[in-house]
């Protein structure tokens, strides 16, 4: 075995000796690991697009390393699956929407459309590298859509047709309406405060009576589209608010924005009093602005969301008297029998009648060990069988499924309110209330007093007790620090939890894939033959190589040797021929290991090599600490958290991870129901209590913690439950997400007391006629235009560059902008 | 001062001719994605590139 080290030329993977292959680029030869990877770097090159390694930002993904290699687009030439996943133009053309697997930088959009392209009968292909979407136009009569996406799928990526198109082009139109909005506000607004400006001016040094009107009236005429185009949402919501019985935001918000508009109206048509257009198409913008952050940030979430849609596939094989059938999802129905092969998604829940298969359903559960499922045993669809095929009877199909519950469940957490939000709205709607009352109380009083001056008097008293600062006060900042969090890797699918993170001062982790990566790693290594451990590492890795199951993956950074024969036997082992030697590497039963005494150690957690009747080594199979976990743990603690472990793992494992982080508070072997109580105990002692976990066993707990924050890479229900995303592999977000919180806080105060003591204050004044309506309109804007810009102090300054996304975390983290 | 009667309807027929173009812009799917199209002027330059390099080898 040579020493030098040789790294695949496209996957970047170490090439174990003996496994070496050569691609011929042009004139050149590059090494790579496999025949997959030489395929994909041949046909790029020999498509002339070489360019791609020049630019794309780090190695690709190994082809077929998702264990779905094997061709199973055939499916797709059928008409019923088709007309499935894409649509038809009236000219016969066809339109699809893909989302693509490993596309991880702009050059990888840009080879796939540079492949597209060129493929006859493709007429139109763009890739968006943010969201790893491709919209491609195509005529069927010239090419199908299964060669479409193998020729995708041959440069090395793996397309989804995404279904729920409805979903996305709802959301499309709805970002295209908002900037519309978002325009007029803004162009308007512009022009009504240059007239203001010469108004103002013209008040002060005198204005010919016939350009004041000709102004205002022109003012009118621009502050009318603002109103009612981009300003028709905040009536539509109050509409909708006061029919369901209940003050929302928009319900002040309409009420003062008619008001005024109706008061300028009058004066512009009396040709007398004030006129506020400035006023009203200020505040129309600010608050389309706020909406519109607002909604980037539900869209950019909505993604995550989208990352778990497309679990499920397009295409089942149904069996229909011996026949094997491909059909859309769409067409099964309960009580079908569906083939899962090798490799692929599992396309409904249900329960299996023939067969034995190793099923992946990490994505869901975040179990990194694959499941064993015989006859009898309930499969959910979205999880991916790694292991012999198998025949499942459906139970339960689309909106039934597990997978769809949880994707409810997110859906459901993007849509509620903020409670501090709502306590604005509340605080805003009794501010109005009274507002109303007092202004009748003191039109009535100066009706009595000085009848002349009762309207001027009133109208100043409504403009200037108008709630806007007050309503504009949370959802700015709220807004401003969702960008912020979204920025540096945390996504906020809960408001609301910003305020109680602030709050928190006991964070309680899981230690599987939150402390720790959550990946295994080979740990302690013992031999109990005469050879030595390198040998029998690389004999393991080659075994390992070939088998899609977790534990393998901490094999194959170690170098390999060539196995021949192999043999996966799912859940018990793996068996091969190297250098004419037959081995076998697994459990202790499947390796023969029953005569050796392990001691106290959990089978589980170790594998056993044996060559025929000799066992050679075993492996502790272990988890490693995240780097930075003991410096966040400890900016956490100066942070005023107390940090605790609640772990399932054996105390030896946790009590390693509590030291290296400094924690003295941890408790090892709890069951979920534990994990929970300790929960329960922490908040009925005092305590905000947030919880990081990631795994299915952490849902309870997440739910019930304050607040709860999930890792990205952990399962889709735990993400489900928790208020705060971690995404992409570091845990510094979380100590960002905490300093973030507390500022935002901070903010949220100092802007309600503002807008609350403005109001107060300025009411008696009004009241007393001390405040004419210019000053009380200046007064109003004064204070929104505050509010706001405070609020914007916690937005990010600098637009942090993205890094490029890993494997798994594609999709969540293309959710970033 | 009259001149303004002129000017200011002139202005807002700009403003509206501003508006339909943002509009046009936004339904034409011009910010649809802000990322990939810089990088494609790149890429395709590349290729240009590469492909005269290789003409003048042979």
């Amino acid at each position: 075995m040579s020493g030098s080290r040789v790294d695949c030329f496209h996957c970047g993977e170490r090439i174990p000796a003996g496994a070496i292959q050569y691609a011929r680029l042009g004139r050149r030869q590059e090494p790579v690991c496999c025949s997959g990877c030489r395929a994909v770097a041949e046909l790029i090159a020999g498509a002339g697009l070489e360019a791609f390694y020049v630019h794309r930002r780090g190695p690709s993904e190994r082809p077929g390393a998702d264990g779905a290699g094997r061709d199973d687009w055939s499916a797709y030439a059928r008409d019923a699956v088709q007309d499935a996943v894409s649509r038809a133009l009236p000219d016969g053309r066809r339109s699809i929407v893909l989302v693509i697997d490993g596309v991880r930088c702009a050059a990888c959009a840009w080879l796939i459309e540079r492949v597209l392209r060129r493929k006859p009968g493709i007429e139109d292909a763009s890739v968006n590298a943010a969201t790893a979407r491709a919209r491609v136009l195509w005529d069927p009569q010239r090419i199908g859509l299964d060669d479409l996406l193998r020729s995708i799928h041959a440069i090395g990526y793996r397309p989804h047709p995404v279904t729920s198109v409805d979903g996305q082009q709802a959301a499309d139109a709805e970002r295209a309406n908002a900037l519309k909005r978002l325009a007029v506000a803004g162009l308007g607004m512009m022009q009504v405060m240059m007239f203001a400006v010469a108004l103002y001016a013209g008040e002060f040094d005198g204005m010919d009576a016939t350009i004041r009107d000709y102004l205002r009236i022109i003012s009118m005429l621009v502050a009318t589209p603002v109103l009612f185009y981009a300003g028709a949402t905040f009536f539509r919501g109050a509409y909708r608010s006061l029919r369901a019985r209940t003050i929302g935001m928009d319900v002040p918000v309409s009420f003062a924005l008619s008001l005024a508009y109706a008061a300028s109206v009058a004066n512009v048509l009396r040709g007398t009093g004030e006129v506020y257009f400035d006023s009203v198409t200020m505040f129309v913008f600010f608050l389309t602005l706020g909406r519109f952050v607002e909604m980037l940030a539900r869209q950019r979430t909505a993604a995550v969301t989208d990352a778990l849609a497309r679990l499920a596939p397009v295409t089942a094989h149904r069996l229909q008297s011996g026949d094997v059938l491909d059909v859309p999802v769409t067409d099964l129905q309960i009580g079908d029998r569906v083939l899962v092969r090798s490799g692929e998604v599992v396309p409904a829940d249900g329960v299996v009648r023939e067969g034995e298969g190793r099923l992946d359903e990490s994505l869901l559960t975040g179990e990194s060990l694959a499941a064993v499922r015989r006859h009898g045993d309930k499969v959910i669809a979205g999880s991916i069988n790694l292991s012999s095929p198998i025949r499942i009877e459906v139970t339960a199909l689309g909106s039934a499924t597990v997978l769809a519950g949880v994707l409810g469940l997110l859906e459901r957490a993007q849509t509620t309110k903020p409670r501090l939000a709502l306590a604005a709205d509340r605080a805003a709607s009794w501010l109005l209330a009274r507002a109303l009352l007092g202004a009748a109380i003191v039109a009535a009083i100066w009706l009595v007093l000085d009848p002349a001056r009762a309207f001027d008097i009133t109208l100043a008293v409504l403009v200037v007790t108008c709630p806007c600062a007050l309503s504009l006060a949370t959802p700015a900042a709220m807004a401003a620090a969702t960008g912020k969090l979204a920025r540096a890797g945390v996504l906020v699918t809960q408001p609301d939890a910003i305020e109680r993170l602030a709050r928190a001062d006991r964070i309680v982790f899981d230690k599987t894939g939150t402390l720790t990566r959550g990946l295994v790693r080979i740990g302690e290594c013992r031999t109990y033959g005469d050879v030595s451990a390198a040998e029998c590492l690389a004999v393991a890795a080659a075994l390992e190589r070939s088998s899609e199951h977790p534990i393998a993956r901490a094999f194959s950074s170690a170098p390999g040797l060539a196995a021949e024969d192999v043999v996966i036997q799912p859940g018990r082992g793996i068996e091969g021929t190297i250098a004419s030697r037959r081995y076998r590497i697994g459990s202790a039963a499947f390796a023969g290991a029953f005569s050796v005494h392990e001691g106290a150690t959990a089978p589980a957690s170790r594998v056993f090599l044996a060559s025929g009747k000799s066992l050679l080594a075993s492996y502790e199979i272990g988890d490693t600490l995240r780097a930075e976990a003991p410096d966040v743990v400890r900016s956490l603690q100066l942070l005023g958290l107390r940090p605790t472990i609640v772990s399932g793992d054996s105390s030896a494992a946790v009590a390693q991870v509590a030291t290296a982080c400094g924690i003295t508070d941890y408790v090892a072997r709890s069951l979920p129901q534990d994990k929970l109580q300790r929960v329960v105990d922490f908040e009925a002692s005092g305590e905000i209590v947030a919880a990081v976990g990631d795994g299915v066993n952490d849902a309870p707990v997440l739910k019930r913690a304050h607040v709860s924050i999930a890792m990205g890479s952990g399962s889709a229900l735990a993400q489900a439950s928790a208020d705060l995303l971690l995404v992409g592999e570091s845990l510094w977000p979380l100590e960002r997400a905490v300093r973030t919180a507390r500022r935002t806080v901070a903010v949220v105060r100092q802007n309600l007391i503002w807008a609350a003591a403005y109001n107060l204050t300025a009411l008696p004044l009004a009241a007393c006629g001390f405040v004419p309506p210019w000053l009380a309109a200046i007064g109003m804007s004064a204070s929104s235009v505050l509010v706001v810009a405070n609020a914007l102090r916690l937005a990010p300054r600098t637009a942090a560059s993205r890094p490029c996304a890993g494997t798994r975390g594609t999709a969540i983290a293309a959710a970033i902008p | 001062m009259s001149i303004i009667f002129v000017l200011i309807p002139l202005s807002l027929v700009l403003v509206i001719f501003a508006g339909w173009a943002f509009f046009w812009a936004v339904t034409s799917g011009q910010f649809d994605d802000l990322d990939s199209p810089a990088w494609d002027v790149l890429g395709e330059d590349v290729v240009e590139h590469r492909a005269t390099d290789g003409a003048s080898d042979d």
